[in-house]
């Protein structure tokens, strides 16, 4: 059994980006004014000359990286996933997306477990704001292991990318010495035949303690990690769809264009099967310390664990 | 620069201007208006200012161009064509379907596009990141870029204002198209838009006004933007939208319309009688 590291992935990232740097000069980092919470200030410490704050602008902070990446930089841009794909979304489509510079986003404090600050931060769109973007690659890394080796994908990949990260601080659950990253394709943690559970992000954890705890109960339910959202490993949904006729989708996101409806893209095309959508409704959350918000809005593993052996029990 | 020169660059600007509008005529769409307002400035930049090779056009160390206020292309790529990018023929499949020349600029399709462009306010912030790019490096390659007034309400312009000068790009230099309009009519009515200048001034921009259809003053005043140390350049170019074409001269309504069979004919005539006066010159 590997050390469990409780760290945030944004640390992850700030951590990672800071080593790949060492080597790799063409890494420069923007930031609005969130360096010590997006933790770009880990690089920025290190590489002063090659850290561009932006201040509270992040419009201008997504087209200067496209003209970085214009001039052969890797930039990567980081601010809230609200104000990243929200406030700059057209600069990120007609600045990176249509020239297809190769420029990484970074959105932290994704999702609900933001926490206190409330709805105005909690940013349950941004996968589905990115998804729309022709060429846009999604990565939704699940833990310490898999945000560093997400980083190091993200520099290799030529093109832009939106990288999510979170502000609560994750167990990791994958073991570095057997753990590998492949871009766009997705990991089956866990293998069953009754249901399989699909989850993206931060919550993987708690699906995976579920699966294990629904296989004491003599459920046999099957857990993929899809940490590329976009583009989607098609063919590890078709097979589970296949064999084990249902699926449930969990994510921090809302149910809006984000990993459920990309999996129910997949199998409506593929292997039509009924799908779940565990995720935030159609609804704003609201304050809260957020390991109470994520459990409110059902991204808990006791949920998660009820809502698989609810579908499976009245087969 | 001695009067030869001078008269050579008056004739690139008169084909350019026939490039844009022959452009805007097939495409029967098109900004006929800020192309013709932009055009002695694109003539300057390509034929007298930058470091720019077609048979390079990727070349690393060349000087950069953002043509911020992307709706003004048509021009802009007549210039490209006679400096060599491309043939000049191809305007006349501007905006067609399948056609290298876009609505806007693409800089994934066009040879000597630097950076695709045409929402308002980005591709300056895009010209700052390229400064940006060269300061890191070490290297000393200039960016410029050309704005609209109108644009200039973007606030992003002043966002991209306020990290040219934080970051002290002395290698930038933006240039503002002012000829005084935009879709809606009169600039300084639709929002209030004044003292350009001033605002840059403010923004910690070295600048300078001049006449945007001068070479003369456009040379000093790309030499004042070479000489400034330690913070970058704004050159606010006073034009007349329209220039060139009498009935589109100052006229709001030329903004974003493309000419007919007639006053296309009547266009071109006028065009090519002030090429003649400067060959003959």
């Amino acid at each position: 059994m590997a050390e469990i590291i409780n760290k945030a992935t944004r640390e992850s990232f700030g951590l990672a980006l800071c080593e790949l740097a060492k080597t790799n000069k063409d890494i420069v980092v923007l930031d609005a004014d969130l360096s010590g919470s997006t933790k770009t200030g880990i690089f920025a410490k290190e590489f002063p000359e090659r850290f561009l704050n932006c201040g509270i602008a992040e419009g201008n902070m997504i087209s200067v990286a496209a003209g970085l990446a214009a001039c052969g930089k890797i930039p990567f841009a980081a601010s809230f996933a609200m104000f990243a794909t929200g406030r700059a979304y057209e600069q990120i489509r007609n600045s990176v997306a249509y020239p297809a510079l190769n420029v990484k986003i970074a959105g932290s404090h994704a999702g609900i477990s933001v926490g206190e600050d409330g709805a105005t931060h909690q940013c349950c769109e941004d996968i589905a704001l990115m998804k729309t973007l022709p060429g846009m690659a999604i990565i939704n890394p699940a833990d310490h292991w898999e945000m560093t080796a997400a980083v190091k994908a993200a520099v290799e990949y030529k093109g832009p990318v939106y990288l999510r990260l979170g502000r609560l601080a994750v167990d990791s659950f994958n073991d570095p010495d057997n753990y590998s990253f492949e871009f766009g394709k997705g990991i089956t943690l866990h293998e069953g035949s009754d249901i399989t559970v699909i989850a993206s992000g931060i919550i993987v954890k708690d699906a995976l303690d579920a699966v294990r705890e629904l296989e004491s109960q003599g459920i046999s339910a099957r857990l993929i990690n899809i940490h590329t959202i976009k583009p989607i490993d098609e063919e590890i949904i078709i097979k589970a769809a296949k064999e084990t006729g249902r699926i449930v989708t969990v994510e921090e996101h809302s149910v809006i264009g984000g990993l459920g409806d990309s999996v129910c893209d997949v199998t409506a095309r593929n292997c039509p099967v009924p799908v779940t959508k565990i995720g935030i409704q159609d609804r704003f959350g609201y304050s809260g310390p957020a390991k109470e918000l994520l459990k409110l809005f059902g991204l808990s593993k006791e949920n998660i664990a009820k809502v698989v052996s609810d579908i499976v029990n009245n087969k | 620069m001695n009067s030869a020169e001078i008269q050579k660059l008056k004739g690139l600007a008169c084909k350019a201007r026939i490039g844009a509008i022959t452009g805007t005529y097939m495409a029967k769409s098109g900004h006929p208006g800020g192309s013709l307002s932009s055009a002695d400035i694109f003539t300057y930049l390509y034929f007298k200012e930058m470091n720019a090779d077609s048979k390079n056009p990727d070349d690393p160390d060349r000087d950069r161009f953002v043509l911020s206020k992307g709706h003004g292309c048509p021009s802009l790529y007549a210039v490209l064509a006679l400096k060599g990018y491309f043939p000049m023929k191809e305007l006349e499949k501007l905006r067609h379907v399948g056609a290298m020349l876009q609505g806007h600029p693409d800089m994934k399709g066009t040879p000597g596009i630097d950076m695709s462009s045409g929402s308002l306010g980005q591709g300056a912030s895009a010209a700052c990141g390229m400064a940006a790019a060269a300061k890191i490096d070490g290297k000393s390659y200039r960016v410029y870029s050309v704005l609209g007034d109108g644009e200039c309400e973007e606030g992003q312009i002043w966002e991209a204002a306020m990290f040219a000068s934080h970051y002290k790009l002395d290698n930038l230099c933006f240039i503002v198209d002012s000829n005084g309009l935009q879709i809606d009519g009169k600039v300084e009515d639709v929002a209030g838009l004044c003292m350009l200048k001033e605002k840059f001034e403010s923004f910690g921009f070295g600048t300078a006004e001049i006449d945007g259809h001068s070479f003369e003053d456009m040379e000093n005043a790309f030499n004042a933007a070479r000489n400034c140390k330690g913070k970058p350049f704004v050159i606010i170019a006073n034009t007349v939208k329209g220039k060139g074409v009498s009935f589109m001269e100052n006229q709001a309504g030329w903004h974003g319309v493309a000419p007919n069979d007639e006053q296309y004919a009547k266009a071109i005539a006028e065009l090519e009688a002030q090429l003649k006066e400067t060959e003959e010159a």
